[in-house]
């Protein structure tokens, strides 16, 4: 695998929960499919760090953003299913929002 | 929620190791399907994941409160460090366990006799009232009952004021059961509403109740479970109290103990009282509790009644009525004579909890300058000084603890006792711990662990500390400061130890002085009873001179019996009563005068010589002067000094207007035959003015007291068995010997100073303990200097000679500080002391000679060792 470039997972961990709770958005999924999903989807410009992924994830379920249960994964091994609960939603609507923001602000200030 | 993540983290780990085993399956698959070997495919997953260890790691971290967990590692190292000196923690923790334990003590009894509210309703609004006589000094004068009546009825600023005062009575059942004399009280009818008591069983007075000849009767609760077996079939029944029969219609709840456990019944105010009795206004004898309205002030509520009182002063002129009213709440009326002897042993207390404190402190000092150099290093390399401090305080907090809880089960045990042993005690029944008590000793453990903790911590976390990294270690200069702090605490250990030693000595030789005062008659090998004979066998003053005179002449008979004495009461046991009288011979006093009062007591004419009171001049009674012809009475020495002094007291008349002849209202005069020796109502206080009057009068009440050859505990049975000869229905009560009366009375006096003693007998123990470690310390510290001023030729004894002085020094200093701090202290407690001063030079002397050889004691043994230093290994030690 091609090494990925520091500077992309700096500006990562800061909005690691935001993505995961996009990506439950999607649907129930265990940590793997999560890790997975983030990096198709940026088209493995972002590694996701299992060393944060899991401690996330538990933080997560401790706000009360998602729950989580064991169940078996598409290839039937057992596997902890994270499901985004109502919180969750809420909470990424105001991430979202916040992030839009930002973005914005840093695309007028960048041109 | 963080604390539920604490407590799950284990799981949430194991949780996290199946994640993890499920992420590599999973990525291993994904591999495969890749077109990798399997092996291969495994190896990159685990690339992939990193160190599973680490992942594992951060969320531990994230699941553990880290103030929490760093926390947990200071009292684990804390543990360790005091596991591997356990004779250092065992002391500390057993003398923080004594002071802790004695701390939590004393203040359960202080908060159940001062601090607590009885269970009345509202009982802030509770407040008793006295009567005062003003010019004296402030005194709580019993009330006479036509006074509260005006009280009463003419003032609005109470809700409701209550009357009530000690009643004795003989109970027998019905059916002739064995006869017991009681105490009871006699209160008005509204006095339980209120108080807010609810009867437990049956119900209160009534107004009706409340009125001459109403033979009605309330049980306390000790009485209905101790004589009647708690059946509640008595309510409604009869008992007899002196022969008469009187309904039961209530019994109190078990908790109303009030004024004092010892109340068997309450029966109505008015029932057993004389027209005359309520109607004047000299009857002291009755206590006044009252119930302030919300809206108005105690001050103004009182003003009222002593503008009441002031006018039935002016209008009594010749008759003791007090000018004016005081006031206290009920609870310190209750609390009374124990709030000082409490309060000090208090502050003895905490002067010993400091003293452990210190002590402990100084201990960890010493420890902390071993550890100087890790600290130093340590907050060179970035450590806070918030963490060292926090790491250091640890050892205290946990030695404290450990104190605490030890001490929390010995104040169990010690609390009990202190109830026991303390005599009036109010409310000593209700005494125990409770929440409030255990928050207490939390707090003051904190406290202990603060004071034992800081200043250690404080001085080796100091910005001094990167000196120990600069000095060598052989100059030794490095701890100069420490040594210094030491110091100090040991001055002021030392100088607490000095107050506590002092109180002790003052109140001990008070003891003393009480105990070898002079009562003013015989007191060993004399063994009294008291006897009331009943009204209804014994109707005649004949009949009671005739069973008094049986019993003395059997009683003389006895062989081993000096004497007998058969009196209203015998000397050292207690005030009883008073009354005014007037010099028939002296011009009248002027209308503000006060009459003058003296003691009131009744005798056979053998008492004076049986119990050796000395005839100072006239005679003693004949055993003609009974009933009708009693006109004369003898009074005692003070009395011919206070009011008849360079007159011939013999054949003088004194006019008392209490004491009218049966049967002859208007003659009041009685003729002087005789004077004698000064005796004291009670050891400890001043002998008061005395008059006899001849017991033959026909008095009912009689206290026989027995001069004995032997063990005059030995008679008691044959002198009940003469009574019961005489009469097998009458009760006696209270045999005692004169020595267990007067042992009695001085019981506080023994306890507060036998505790006081204790406390700083081991403030002593614990200073000498620190002096010693303290020049232990400082020996070793000088070791190589030691070492030098022997090879340069020092002898021993200037070595030695040098140690003791240094180690003496701050006992002197502690010394020095302690006498000053103990003029002021002892002067608080002045008033508790007897046959002494707060600058007893005996005692003074005493203490400053035990301080200087214990401290001396403790200096010598370092000392020595300091001078016996073999120089070459002196010097070779680094």
């Amino acid at each position: 695998m091609p090494k990925k470039n520091q500077s992309n997972n700096e500006m990562f961990k800061g909005t690691l929960d935001m993505m995961i709770l996009r990506t439950l958005a999607g649907g129930d999924a265990h940590g793997h499919t999560i890790a997975k999903v983030i990096e198709r989807t940026s088209e493995d410009l972002l590694e996701v760090e299992q060393g944060s992924l899991y401690p996330a994830l538990h933080r997560l379920e401790d706000r009360r953003w998602v729950s989580s249960y064991w169940g078996a994964s598409e290839n039937n091994r057992k596997a902890k299913f994270y499901r985004l609960t109502a919180e969750g939603r809420k909470q990424l609507v105001r991430e979202t929002s916040r992030w839009r923001q930002m973005t914005r602000a840093s695309g007028l200030v960048m041109g | 929620m963080s604390w539920m993540r604490f407590l799950h983290r284990k799981r949430s780990d194991s949780e996290l190791q199946d994640e993890i085993e499920a992420f590599l399956t999973e990525e291993t698959a994904d591999n495969e399907a890749r077109g990798m070997s399997p092996e291969e495919a495994r190896r990159q997953a685990r690339l992939k994941l990193g160190n599973p260890q680490k992942v594992r790691e951060s969320l531990w971290v994230q699941n553990t409160p880290q103030r929490l967990a760093g926390i947990a590692r200071d009292v684990k190292y804390a543990f360790r460090t005091l596991s591997r000196t356990p004779g250092f923690s065992i002391i500390a923790i057993v003398v923080m366990a004594l002071c802790l334990g004695a701390a939590t003590s004393l203040f359960t009894v202080v908060r159940s006799a001062l601090l607590r509210p009885l269970p009345f309703r509202d009982p802030a609004r509770l407040v008793m009232v006295y009567e005062h006589f003003r010019g004296g000094e402030l005194s709580y004068h019993p009330v006479a009952p036509a006074d509260f009546y005006d009280w009463r009825s003419k003032t609005h600023g109470f809700e409701d004021m209550a009357i009530m005062r000690p009643a004795g009575y003989n109970l027998t059942g019905v059916r002739n059961e064995l006869p017991e004399s009681v105490q009871a009280e006699a209160g008005s009818s509204n006095l339980f509403s209120l108080l807010g008591v609810q009867p437990a069983l049956g119900r209160d007075f009534t107004e009706a109740d409340d009125q001459r000849g109403s033979a009605v009767v309330m049980l306390t609760w000790s009485v209905f479970e101790r004589r009647f077996a708690g059946d509640a079939k008595i309510v409604d029944g009869q008992i007899h109290l002196d022969g008469k029969p009187y309904t039961v219609i209530g019994v109190l709840p078990s908790w109303f103990t009030y004024p004092d456990a010892g109340i068997q019944l309450w029966v109505p105010y008015k029932a057993d009282a004389s027209p005359e009795m309520l109607q004047h206004h000299d009857w002291h004898g009755s206590h006044v509790v009252a119930r302030l309205r919300p809206d108005v002030s105690l001050a103004s509520a009182i003003a009222q009644v002593g503008a009441i009182q002031y006018q039935n002063h002016l209008q009594y002129p010749h008759d003791p009525v007090a000018e004016d009213v005081v006031s206290r709440s009920l609870n310190e009326d209750l609390a009374g004579d124990v709030k000082k002897p409490l309060m000090l042993m208090l502050s003895a207390v905490g002067c010993m909890l400091l003293i452990g404190c210190l002590n402990v402190a100084n201990l960890l000092v010493a420890r902390g300058a071993a550890r100087q150099k890790e600290v130093a290093i340590r907050s060179a390399l970035g450590a806070q000084r918030a963490t060292l401090i926090r790491e250091q305080m640890a050892e205290s907090v946990l030695i404290c603890a450990a104190g605490g809880v030890g001490g929390i089960l010995l104040s169990l045990g010690a609390t009990e006792w202190l109830a026991k042993t303390w005599k009036d005690l109010p409310t000593a029944q209700s005494i125990h711990m409770d929440g409030a008590v255990m928050a207490f000793a939390c707090a003051l453990m904190f406290a202990a662990a603060l004071i034992a903790g800081l200043l250690p911590a404080l001085s080796t976390t100091g910005k001094s500390m990167l000196k120990a990294l600069q000095t060598s270690v052989r100059t030794g200069s490095s701890s100069v400061s420490r040594t210094a702090l030491r110091k100090s605490l040991l001055t002021a250990e030392i100088g607490i130890t000095v107050v506590l030693l002092v109180a002790a000595g003052l109140l001990l030789k008070s003891f003393m002085q009480l105990r070898a005062a002079n009562v003013g008659c015989v007191v060993d090998n004399t063994l009294t009873l008291q006897y009331n004979l009943p009204g209804n066998n014994y109707d005649t003053p004949e009949k009671r001179n005739a069973f008094n005179e049986a019993l003395l002449a059997r009683v003389r008979a006895l062989p081993g019996v000096h004497g007998a004495a058969l009196g209203t009461t015998v000397p050292g046991t207690g005030y009883w009563g008073t009354d005014e009288f007037t010099v028939k011979e002296h011009p009248p006093l002027k209308t503000d005068e006060h009459l003058p009062d003296a003691l009131t007591r009744w005798v056979d004419p053998g008492y004076f010589s049986a119990l050796g009171i000395p005839l100072v001049s006239g005679r003693f009674f004949t055993r003609d002067e009974r009933a009708a012809r009693s006109y004369k009475v003898i009074v005692s020495r003070q009395l011919v000094q206070q009011y008849l002094a360079g007159e011939n007291p013999i054949g003088k008349h004194l006019h008392v207007p209490g004491r009218a002849h049966d049967g002859a209202p208007d003659l009041m005069d009685w003729e002087i035959v005789g004077v004698v020796g000064d005796t004291v109502y009670q050891v400890g206080k001043e002998p008061k003015a005395t008059m006899y009057f001849p017991i033959l009068e026909g008095r009912s009440d009689a206290m026989l007291a027995v001069h004995t050859a032997t063990d005059a505990l030995l008679f008691s049975v044959p002198l009940e068995k003469q009574i019961a000869s005489l009469d097998p229905e009458l009760p006696v009560s209270d045999v005692l010997t004169m020595d267990q009366i007067i042992g009695a009375s001085l019981v506080n006096a023994s306890l507060s100073a036998t505790l006081v003693l204790a406390f700083a007998i081991l403030s002593l123990i614990l200073a000498s303990v620190g002096l010693y470690g303290v020049l232990s310390y400082l020996t070793t510290q000088r070791t190589s200097e030691l070492g030098i001023r022997m090879a340069l030729g020092a002898q021993r004894d200037q070595l030695l000679q040098l140690m003791l002085v240094d180690g003496l020094r701050p006992a002197l200093f502690g010394l020095g500080l302690g006498l000053v701090m103990s003029f002021a202290a002892t002067r608080i407690f002045q008033s508790m002391l007897f046959g002494t001063k707060p600058l007893d030079p005996l005692v003074l002397s005493g203490v400053i000679a035990t301080l200087l050889a214990v401290a001396v004691m403790a200096c010598l043994a370092p000392a020595w060792r300091a001078s016996r230093l073999d120089p070459m290994k002196a010097l070779r030690t680094e």
